[in-house]
């Protein structure tokens, strides 16, 4: 396995939360694609981390396991969201929360 | 220099440990006090406030070098400083807006206050951050706040849409963002923004890394900083965002999180990348030109036909966005400057004009422009200050945003880009007319029913004061000028 492999995975996981978000029609999903972007940057930073850095610096592996809690954080918040978009459109597809518009 | 090891930062990181003890203090006194006695714990926010504004005043005179804190992942200096205080005013200005407001639920605000601490610690990390994983940890820390903060009134369903359109679109740009962090990690191999420029710009020399894989790297991140700035083509969340999101909130977003934006912009791209040769192998001007001058253009023609004066202060904010763009297209310290002058001014103006939206708001029961009619005979002084806030929003003189705009476009000017001043002159004009709709209907329309007086208590013109009066005078006075020039003399060049 060299680094391109690597980068070559994370490219397309990267590029498959990027379709998800556009494509799906439910915030579940889209939460799901979301996570696939961040996951893509943390085998990134780790993969960097391995070939590129020397190998007493951990500095990119620090940095993947940071953007792991954030992933956690950000999901927390997005649920909390979701839930309170069913509770006031009974739906959490995006198209049918669209009461602002202009 | 030698930065600072972690211990022998903690002196000088003492503002923000204190933002995080009045936080942590805020959520103790809201599980004590009585659910009616919530004002309570504003004011204890705003001595927390007073307190983090002395320690960051006191820090900066007794520390006059700039220093790398925290083994180079924060830097302590003059912009830093100008930021934090810029951020600071803008925090107590939202929790006095908030104890007017009616629209929260008291049993919550607890949290509000403390939460909003926790956003303004997240901003001073914006503001001061120098290495790629600070950088977006504070800038999550901020994004993560702002989206529970705009669903916070969580009985409605405005409210809630809001929030999640900023996630959904907030959390991919941030994604975005964090994949051309990455991206530059790999390439220059160092996280420390002082660093990565230099690196980069010897790897490009020796045919390590490809130009094209920099300049889409570097695109990225504009995703992620153009989201919180609210740029075309990032800023579709905006409008949505600030029509449902409690006023406060709006007033707070539109002025603090671009503030901290534009921190994070200067910082990333001056400091980063400012004299490398980086910024010749790709026409970054032009193309940030094209983006101000876009998203002036878009902000300004989409704010005409709106009804919502919430919703028009949000595209009327996206076109401030790209008036301060104009002065960051050349990275001069000239157009640096600029912004910061702009900012602060921005600060007072858009700050009071969203205080007169909270007050007629409360007042009258509306959002919309039909709820300004007859203002101007029913509450004339609130009347006066919202022309005063509008005029200086357009760039009419003697008022503060004319200066700003003239700092804005000498900068503009000096640099050669004609065209973009141009655009930037045609789209004041146009901004006007929209401006004047507010004003025509408190002074030249009546309102439908009822015409008595409303009558404020004294407190609400003191507070709306604080806005005037800077709104008047800043540009007349040195000081301002001084306080951004000094900012900016500390970033290193490189």
């Amino acid at each position: 396995m060299t680094l391109q492999h690597y980068l070559v995975i994370s490219a397309i996981l990267f590029t498959l939360g990027i379709f998800a978000v556009l494509t799906r029609r439910n915030a579940i999903s889209i939460l799901m694609g979301i996570e696939l972007i961040l996951n893509s940057c943390n085998l990134n930073f780790a993969a960097f981390s391995r070939f590129v850095t020397p190998s007493d610096d951990i500095n990119g592996q620090i940095i993947a396991i940071f953007g792991i809690v954030l992933a956690a954080a950000e999901a927390a918040v997005f649920l909390a969201i979701i839930l309170a978009i069913y509770r006031e459109f009974g739906s959490i597809r995006p198209d049918e929360v669209d009461t602002l518009k202009g | 220099m030698q930065p600072l090891s972690n211990i022998d930062s903690l002196l000088h990181f003492s503002p923000e440990i204190l933002l995080v003890i009045f936080a942590a203090a805020v959520i103790i006194l809201d599980l004590i006090v009585k659910d009616d006695e919530s004002v309570a714990v504003a004011y204890l926010s705003l001595v927390g406030l007073g307190c983090v504004c002395a320690a960051v005043l006191i820090i900066h005179f007794s520390f006059r070098n700039p220093v790398s804190l925290f083994e180079g992942m924060i830097r302590l200096d003059e912009f830093s400083t100008f930021f934090k205080i810029l951020l600071l005013f803008a925090t107590a200005a939202t929790i006095l807006f908030s104890l007017r407001s009616e629209e929260l639920d008291e049993r919550l605000k607890g949290e509000y206050y403390a939460l909003l601490l926790a956003i303004t610690l997240g901003m001073f990390l914006m503001a001061s951050a120098t290495n790629l994983l600070m950088i977006f940890i504070a800038l999550e820390t901020v994004s993560l706040t702002s989206y529970i903060l705009a669903g916070f009134l969580t009985h409605s369903p405005r409210s809630s849409e809001a929030a999640f359109k900023y996630i959904t679109y907030g959390a991919v740009a941030s994604g975005t963002m964090l994949f051309g962090l990455s991206l530059l990690f790999g390439m220059a191999g160092t996280g420390d923004l002082t660093q990565i420029g230099g690196q980069l710009t010897e790897h490009l020399a020796s045919g390590a890394v490809a130009p094209l894989a920099v300049l889409i790297a570097i695109t990225f991140v504009l995703a992620g900083v153009g989201y919180k700035i609210a740029s075309v083509p990032f800023h579709m969340w905006s409008p949505d965002v600030y029509e449902g999101a409690p006023i406060p909130i709006t007033a707070f977003l539109s002025v603090a999180s671009k503030s901290a934006g534009f921190a994070l912009f200067i910082r990333f791209f001056y400091t980063g990348f400012g004299a490398t040769g980086l910024m010749e192998a790709v026409d970054w001007p032009l193309m940030l030109a094209i983006v101000s001058a876009l998203t002036m253009t878009v902000g300004n023609l989409a704010a005409l036909p709106q009804q919502n004066v919430k919703r028009l202060l949000a595209y009327s904010s996206i076109a401030h966005g790209g008036y301060l763009l104009m002065g960051g297209v050349l990275l001069t310290s000239e157009g640096i400057e600029a912004i910061l002058f702009y900012l602060i001014v921005y600060l007072f103006m858009n700050l009071g004009a969203f205080y007169v939206v909270v007050l007629v708001a409360n007042e009258m029961g509306s959002e919309t422009i039909e709820g300004y009619r007859g203002l101007g005979s029913r509450a004339p002084l609130i009347a006066i200050a919202m022309v005063i806030f509008l005029a200086s929003l357009t760039g009419i003189p003697p008022f503060a945003g004319f200066f700003g705009k003239w700092l804005l476009f000498t900068a503009v000017l000096e640099q050669g880009y004609y065209w973009l001043a141009f655009v930037g002159l045609l789209n004041s004009v146009v901004s006007l007319y929209y401006y004047a709709r507010i004003f025509k209907a408190m002074y030249f329309e009546d309102a439908d029913e009822e015409t008595d007086r409303v009558a404020f208590s004294t407190g609400t013109f003191a507070l709306l004061s604080v806005f005037v009066i800077p709104t008047i005078f800043i540009g007349f006075l040195n000081i301002f000028y001084t306080f951004s020039n000094v900012s900016v003399s500390v970033l290193p060049m490189q």
